[in-house]
């Protein structure tokens, strides 16, 4: 609960596919977050589709959202961006005629106001994104340290604390 | 012109908001394009080598895979062609609620080519973030009215991105009467909304680049084309589906891991909204072909640019047959037919938001695939965009590399190709020296 009694809605949405190797990260997080059962906390999985991706935060007071990354770093590397403070570093974007990603839809609800008040992005970098293909050690390690990073910070909040820190960006050796 | 500017080279390696990854190279000399190759990179996704071997009832769910956008177009396709073997006619509400889906995979794919990704290119933004910060309206109502294509998809097919509910015979699962009904609301204001962004985009200044397109599509006798009817061309062609590969071919060329398709003896064709609109415009509801002839855009239109406008004329087609099926439909005693299979060959075509979508299998008795074939949109255009592009160049040869960048990849979004489904397409090298 808040500080004023309110149900706080915290929304944890994991990105990816669970078939394709790394690109599991945001699932395999939701999991976690799922298993822990923790106070006022909805969770969903997501393809990552923008536009409705924009419309699942529009229940979330405090998002936390997890995807995979392909972003020419260390495998297992994460970056934490608070996306309700400042824009995604452009080597996350990327656009098709068939749809935007994740970093478009946040920037894109950015301009039209369409962001939640906050909203924590978690990336972990990927590396063998094969269809069936297993998670990689580095990546399921990332996977841990992201749940229980955002295990920290909802128990924070619904304890009325002042736990959502400065982003940073983290590297998983 | 100077010799530096008579003789370059111009190269994209990875084109922005086209789907999957691909590279165009323009080879100019002395003003002229002597090379122009749109060359694909993306490894062969190799399904129609294991649709062999699968069950029959297996391939819609199976070819949806192909493509996130337009995954009913290939259910629709192999479903066809599936019924097809068995003789097979599905007729009434089934019938009418697989028009219905196809319509949700229209508006969606429509109205995110149109207002995200293509309208940022008439109007000079990078993108659809940077056009949405001068026009946050149109981008609401697009993405307002993307979403009810989605809805229509989530309610007929089960969910928005790879339907699960269309099988052949019909469905798994029949929406009811109140589900259909309770998006009249929605598709009454897609359908004013489809209008006003049909009407904006008609205001784009569009080059002044006309071609002597063949332009295929499917007809039917009696509606604008979705998932039936003859293949027709501006070239005398009408054909039954199943005499697809007597008149097209497919050949490999060296620089694409696609095929390349053509007509026999003719050559490139064009597929797609811009041939469906040219060769249906009487099967348009009336307020299309008036809002058309309001707009100025009326067949003949041969200018590629202008597919534009003509995917706000078959949003609103698609947002008008979907009221109108909703407020008619009854639902169906069964959601689906019982078929047995037995051996054979069958063929289907269907109408993807981006072109025909040909499909042909063979199954044994045991409805086990022993061949299939598939000829998606892209690669059936693919030959035509090169030639756009080797007749639109030597007109701006003369912009620097950015600029007649900016124009080419411009005109390849006229397509909206996808390489994912066609395994084909996109980075840019132009070579002047």
């Amino acid at each position: 609960m808040g500080n004023n009694g309110e149900q706080l809605r915290m929304l944890v949405i994991g990105v990816g596919n669970r078939l394709r190797g790394d690109d599991a990260a945001g699932p395999r997080v939701a999991d976690n977050i799922r298993s822990r059962a923790l106070p006022g906390v909805h969770i969903i999985d997501h393809s990552g589709e923008g536009a409705s991706l924009m419309e699942a935060w529009q229940s979330g007071e405090t998002v936390f959202l997890v995807d995979a990354a392909d972003s020419g770093g260390e495998s297992g590397q994460i970056y934490e961006f608070a996306a309700h403070e400042r824009s995604l570093p452009a080597r996350f974007f990327r656009y098709s005629t068939h749809a935007f990603s994740v970093a478009e839809s946040i920037e894109l609800a950015r301009v039209l106001d369409r962001l939640p008040a906050r909203l924590h992005v978690y990336a972990i970098e990927g590396r063998d994104f094969g269809a069936g293909g297993t998670m990689s050690t580095e990546v399921s390690r990332a996977v841990e340290v992201v749940s229980d990073r955002i295990e920290a910070l909802v128990l924070g909040i619904a304890h009325g604390s002042n736990a959502e820190s400065d982003p940073c960006t983290n590297s998983v050796s | 012109m100077s010799n530096a500017k008579k003789s370059r080279t111009i190269k994209v390696d990875y084109m922005a908001r086209v789907e999957g990854e691909g590279a165009l190279f323009l080879k100019i000399r002395d003003g002229k394009v002597s090379d122009v190759k749109l060359k694909i990179f993306e490894p062969p996704r190799f399904f129609e080598a294991f649709l062999r071997g699968r069950k029959w009832t297996e391939a819609p769910d199976i070819t949806a895979r192909i493509c996130g956008i337009c995954p009913i177009a290939y259910q629709s396709s192999s479903i066809s062609a599936m019924e097809s073997i068995v003789g097979a006619k599905i007729d009434g509400p089934i019938r009418e609620l697989r028009r219905l889906v196809y319509c949700g995979e229209w508006i969606e794919s429509h109205v995110l080519h149109m207002a995200m990704l293509h309208a940022p290119d008439f109007l000079g933004y990078e993108d659809a973030i940077q056009m949405a910060k001068d026009h946050p309206d149109v981008v609401k109502n697009a993405l307002r009215l993307k979403k009810i294509g989605n809805e229509l998809m989530t309610v007929v097919g089960g969910r928005e991105i790879h339907p699960i509910n269309l099988r052949v015979g019909g469905f798994y699962r029949t929406p009811t009467k109140k589900q259909l009904l309770a998006m009249r609301d929605d598709l009454l204001w897609a359908c004013d909304a489809s209008v006003a962004l049909t009407k904006l985009v008609s205001t784009f200044e569009f080059p002044d680049f006309e071609r002597d397109y063949e332009f295929v599509a499917m007809r039917h006798p009696g509606e604008y084309p979705l998932w039936e009817g003859r293949l027709v061309s501006n070239r005398g062609l009408d054909i039954p589906i199943e005499d697809f590969f007597k008149h097209f071919e497919e050949e490999h060329v060296k620089h694409s891991t696609s095929l390349h398709s053509f007509v026999k003896l003719r050559g490139a064709y064009h597929v797609g909204p811009l041939a469906r609109f040219n060769l249906n415009f009487d099967r348009l509801t009336p307020r299309c072909r008036e809002l058309a002839q309001e707009i100025g855009v009326t067949p003949p239109c041969t200018n590629p640019f202008k597919s534009i406008v003509v995917r706000g004329f078959e949003t609103l087609y698609a947002c008008e047959e979907s009221l109108r099926i909703i407020e008619s439909y009854e639902e169906p005693e069964k959601p689906f037919i019982e078929l047995a299979p037995r051996a054979g060959r069958g063929h289907g075509c269907s109408e993807a938001p981006r072109g025909i979508c040909y499909h042909t299998y063979a199954i044994d008795d045991n409805g086990v695939i022993t061949d299939a074939r598939i000829a998606p949109p892209t690669a059936q255009n693919q030959r035509t965009m090169e030639e756009d592009l080797a007749a639109f160049v030597p007109r701006h040869a003369d912009l620097p590399d950015d600029k007649l960048t900016w124009r080419c990849e411009q005109a390849v979004r006229n397509y909206d190709p996808c390489i994912s489904c066609s395994c084909h397409f996109l980075r840019l090298h132009v070579d002047r020296d």
